[in-house]
């Protein structure tokens, strides 16, 4: 025998892991997205929430009074998720976009932000939401019950009275401390939905079990159980059409408009592509959960004895055949099924409740001035604690005068068609964009009327019977469950006809007769056609965050990014990260200052009062002048756009010219210099050619004249080849013809046609060092060797020692071979170095050198051309020019 | 006292040339082969006609020839500029800082010789 201790020991111990986990997976959100909290499965799982204890318990009950009907609660949820799948990815989207809050928060943001609408579907919320917490409460009372009184049928009321009220005060508990943590824009409890999805498995594992307990270990297999079901009065049941359609309405209706459904469903949802294994992972879970339901009710219908309460077959069949482990189980089951339903549910409630009704009140009773000093956000934390308080205190309360005695699955039918009028308003707005705020109002009225007065009313037996059966006011077309005389119908049916027809009638002729507001159209536009436009759209005025209401319309005047920039400046000045700063006295001034920029001070002034909630102007004026305003910008930035592009075009023609002026000065002095490279030995040979012409001479001037004029035209010739070959080389238009040889090989040989040798005693000494020049190269050589002969005459005309010495060191590196030219001259001094390349640059005064100081830019060219460079390297005591080679032309020997 | 030419020039060549020129027609020919300090070679040398190229290392001629102009002791030198460059502003250039004669490069040795002896000639019926 469990006793309560025990039972009660298991609960808090289960409830406790329910705290850890939450916690757990509270702090590893906040460390950042992990795989896990943000998996479609916990997602999927989330859903569950849908299955409660009514579904836990009630169905096999249900089942053992009305046959299949139960298998409607699945039917509907399950048509919705595959066949209405879109509609849900809309609402998810919208979601987002909209950063909706709650189902309340997602129908009045579609009419204009219509506080009125807020407030109507929060009380109906509340209406059909409270006997449905009381039920969850009356279940876990009853649950507990029966392990204390089984078998001997009693036990004391006040113990139970206990329980449920600890049950509420815990559940409040769990609820603020990880419902209430803190005021995310988005609204998302990672910690309650992770909570929640760990209860999702132990309900499915619980009722799981009972009915493979029920099938292979009480009726022997499948096939005795088949013959089983044949045999009870369940199998006479005849389905009743009109009622199955009802119910598959409302549970259709109810998976998306519940407000717990809503929560997890779209509030909760980390990712919109989440959706994609939700659709159809979520009927599976649901299957799963009904596939042993009606085993559980024939089979506990022909064991349990006569009169047993077959909504508690699922605990009290596994205790009558000794099963305690698995009792234990079933009620943790039920536990779960329970206590998750009122925590999802108070979060969303308290979420209405707070932001709809306590909030506005609390702004509009405070004095004009507080808004700027207050702290809004821990008044709307606080106020979401109360609602939760105030939600499940109203549970309670509800439990107590009630006394817990209807059926169970009646109060969760009540409650779906409660909660079902909101489906022509929020349908018709998501799809017609023609849905006005009176007609929803007008539908909504109507239908959670019609509810009260024909369904609820009568349900919680709150009129007298004489009402039932005369009327009100003793007229007979006024029978709640009778109305214009549609007698002999299922009250619930009769119910669903009425309110839902006339609250959709209602909702579309009022649309059609009444004129939407400009905030309405830019609202329904945004709502119908929400695929359609991109991911950063920002919802119109009305959060309950004003700082962020405030980046929202700077970012209308001011662009995004420098709206950003701003409140991300301000709230790193705060101490904060991110882009809310809090609203302090010293930013408000400066937004206004800002603002005032593109709107003019006074308008400014106007907007930010506006958001402040000092209504001087409507929302409506200041969209439009937010509009307005962006549109001008947007038109006077396309202005300074065309401008920046003339003035970069008059840039790139005076960059040009200045080019151009600069190619021109380069090349009179190019010419300039040309003329002078060939007029200079023009002069000599046509001097001393007119001495000879003259005749007279000795013959020894002769011979000197005309060596003269021999040395010349050979000056003159070399100039004209060095000028040609420069020409090829800077146009391009040079071929290599590429051959491999040995470094040293192409080092020897311009050693030798340099005129080095050791035939001169004060001639330059060449220095070689042999480690590295056995390197194979496969390039254009003679062009290599070129540069070589270059470097080295260079060397024996410009350094002037008493012994002038050239070193040749070549260094291997990983992608390159380095040949290093190092004399021991004076070197060339830094300003020199820079200019050492140009074309006729000649540093000593001796024109005699024999050139025209073209060299260097050739040996340049060269090396350009095969990939390689050749620079100055300073410091290295006399002058060094460095040959650089890729590797690419480079192959190793051997 | 024979006449001396003072010759800056620095291509070897031409030095040989118009050194050899000028001698066989009688003049002492002195030389000068850079431009930095070209204007104290003529001051110490005091020549009777000075010969000038354009492109010296060291210092443009046109900067000496401008130094020359505004020194009273060199002022009516007679001043024969030789350049290898041959462009129009150039001879602008020289005539603007008052050159005696302007000659472009390559020259033929009659054409030289006479313009020497003009030079002189005419600075010498100068009182």
């Amino acid at each position: 025998m469990v006793s309560f201790n025990i039972l009660i020991t298991v609960a808090v111990i289960y409830t406790m892991l329910l705290f850890g986990v939450a916690f757990y997976a509270d702090q590893r959100a906040q460390r950042g997205p992990s795989r896990w909290l943000r998996s479609p499965w916990t997602y999927t799982l989330s859903l569950s929430v849908y299955c409660t204890a009514w579904t836990f318990y009630g169905a096999v009950g249900n089942a053992a009074r009305s046959g299949l009907e139960y298998l409607t609660i699945y039917l509907g949820p399950t048509l919705v998720f595959l066949a209405w799948w879109w509609l849900l990815r809309k609402l998810v989207r919208i979601g987002k976009a909209e950063r909706i809050t709650s189902i309340a928060d997602m129908i009045s943001s579609r009419y204009g932000k219509s506080p009125t609408i807020a407030v109507i579907v929060t009380v109906l919320a509340i209406a059909g939401t409270t006997p449905y917490i009381a039920l969850q409460l009356q279940s876990v009372t009853l649950s507990v019950a029966v392990f204390t009184e089984f078998p001997t049928g009693n036990g004391g009321g006040s113990d139970l009275n206990a329980t449920a009220f600890w049950l509420s005060a815990g559940l409040a508990l769990f609820t603020i401390f990880f419902g209430t943590r803190n005021l995310d824009a988005n609204e998302r409890h990672h910690g309650v939905v992770t909570a929640i999805a760990l209860e999702a498995i132990v309900k499915l594992v619980a009722l799981l079990a009972v009915g493979i307990f029920v099938v292979w270990g009480v009726s022997g297999g499948v096939n005795e159980t088949l013959r089983a079901i044949d045999a009870s009065p369940v199998a006479d049941w005849q389905p009743s059409p009109s009622r199955w359609t009802s119910m598959i309405f409302l549970s259709a209706a109810a998976v998306i408009c519940l407000p717990r459904m809503f929560q997890v469903l779209v509030v909760e949802n980390a990712d919109e592509r989440h959706l994609r294994t939700a659709v159809w992972a979520f009927p599976t879970y649901i299957l799963a959960m009904s596939l042993f339901v009606l085993p559980i009710a024939v089979v506990g219908l022909a064991v349990m004895p006569e009169g047993s309460n077959p909504d508690l077959f699922v605990l009290t069949l596994p205790l009558e055949l000794g099963q305690e482990g698995l009792a234990l189980l079933a009620f943790l089951g039920g536990f779960s099924s329970a206590t998750s339903m009122v925590i999802v549910a108070s979060i969303a409630l308290a979420t209405m409740v707070s932001n709809h009704i306590v909030v506005p009140i609390w702004l509009n009773t405070r004095p004009a001035g507080a808004s700027m000093s207050g702290d809004m956000r821990q008044v709307v934390l606080l106020s979401r604690r109360l609602s939760i308080i105030a939600v499940l205190g109203l549970g309670y309360v509800y439990y107590r005068t009630t006394g817990g005695s209807a059926a169970l699955s009646a109060i969760g039918l009540v409650s779906f068609a409660g909660v079902a009028q909101v489906v022509p308003a929020l349908i018709g707005g998501l799809f017609w964009r023609g849905a006005t705020r009176k007609g929803a109002i007008a539908g909504l009225l109507v239908g959670f009327g019609l509810w009260i007065y024909t369904l609820f009313m009568p349900a919680i037996g709150a009129f007298p019977s004489s009402m039932l059966l005369h009327g009100l006011f003793g007229a007979d077309m006024l029978r709640p469950q009778a109305l214009m005389g549609f007698t002999d119908m299922d009250p619930l049916v009769h119910s669903i006809l009425w309110s839902i027809s006339l609250n959709t009638l209602a909702f579309i002729i009022v649309s059609l007769v009444s004129f939407p507001t400009p905030m309405e159209r830019l609202q329904g536009a945004a709502f119908v056609n929400v695929f359609e436009r991109g991911d950063g759209a920002v919802s119109p005025i009305g959060g309950q965050a004003e700082t962020e209401d405030l980046l929202v319309m700077s970012q209308r005047l001011l662009g995004a990014r420098e709206a950003q920039t701003l409140f991300q400046r301000e709230a790193t000045r705060q101490g904060k990260a991110g882009y809310l700063p809090d609203p302090t006295p010293d930013f408000i001034t400066l937004l206004e200052r800002e603002l005032a920029g593109s709107v003019g001070g006074a308008t400014a002034h106007a907007m930010i009062a506006q958001i402040n909630g000092q209504t001087s102007i409507t929302v409506r004026d200041l969209l439009a002048v937010a509009d307005e305003s962006a549109q001008m910008l947007e038109y006077s930035s396309q202005l300074e756009a065309q401008s920046r592009e003339l003035e970069q075009t008059a840039r790139k023609l005076r960059e040009a010219n200045t080019k151009l002026t600069a190619l021109s000065v380069q090349k009179d002095a190019f010419l300039s210099q040309v003329s002078h490279e060939l007029r200079t030995p023009m002069t000599s040979i046509r001097s001393f050619s007119e001495f000879l012409m003259e005749g007279g001479m000795d013959e020894q001037a002769q011979a000197r004249s005309a060596g003269i004029i021999h040395e010349e035209s050979i000056r003159l010739t070399r100039l004209l080849d060095d000028l040609l070959d420069l020409s090829v080389l800077e146009n391009g238009q040079v071929v290599l013809n590429v051959q491999t040889a040995r470094l040293s090989d192409l080092l020897d040989r311009a050693v030798s046609s340099a005129g080095v040798g050791s035939s001169k005693p004060d001639g330059l000494e060449v220095i070689r060092t042999a480690e590295d020049e056995g390197v194979l190269l496969k390039t254009d050589t003679d062009r290599l060797t070129q540069v070589f002969i270059n470097l080295i005459s260079n060397a024996q005309k410009y350094c002037v020692t008493d012994t002038p010495r050239l070193r040749i060191v070549v260094t291997r590196s990983q992608d390159s071979v380095d040949i290093d030219f190092i004399d021991n001259g004076l070197g060339i001094s830094p300003k020199d170095a820079t200019v050492v390349f140009e074309k006729f640059v000649r540093l000593t005064d001796q024109a005699s050198a024999g050139s025209a100081g073209l060299g260097l830019a050739i040996s340049r060219e060269i090396m350009l051309r095969l990939g390689g460079s050749l620079d100055y390297v300073p410091g290295q005591g006399g002058a060094a020019f460095r040959v650089q080679l890729p590797l690419v032309w480079v192959e190793r020997v051997g | 006292m024979s006449k001396t030419v003072l010759l800056v020039e620095d291509e070897p060549n031409i030095i040989e040339a118009i050194s050899f020129l000028l001698e066989r027609d009688g003049w002492t020919v002195r030389i000068h082969s850079q431009g930095d300090d070209a204007v104290d070679a003529v001051l110490r040398v005091a020549p009777d006609v000075l010969v000038l190229d354009v492109m010296l290392p060291g210092r443009s001629g046109f900067d000496i020839l401008r130094d020359l102009r505004s020194n009273a002791a060199t002022k009516g030198l007679p001043i024969l500029m030789l350049t290898a460059r041959g462009q129009t502003k150039d001879r602008e250039l020289a005539e603007s800082y008052g050159v005696s004669h302007f000659m472009t490069k390559p020259f033929s040795n009659d054409e030289m010789l006479g313009k020497v002896r003009d030079l002189y000639t005419a600075s010498a019926d100068k009182p």
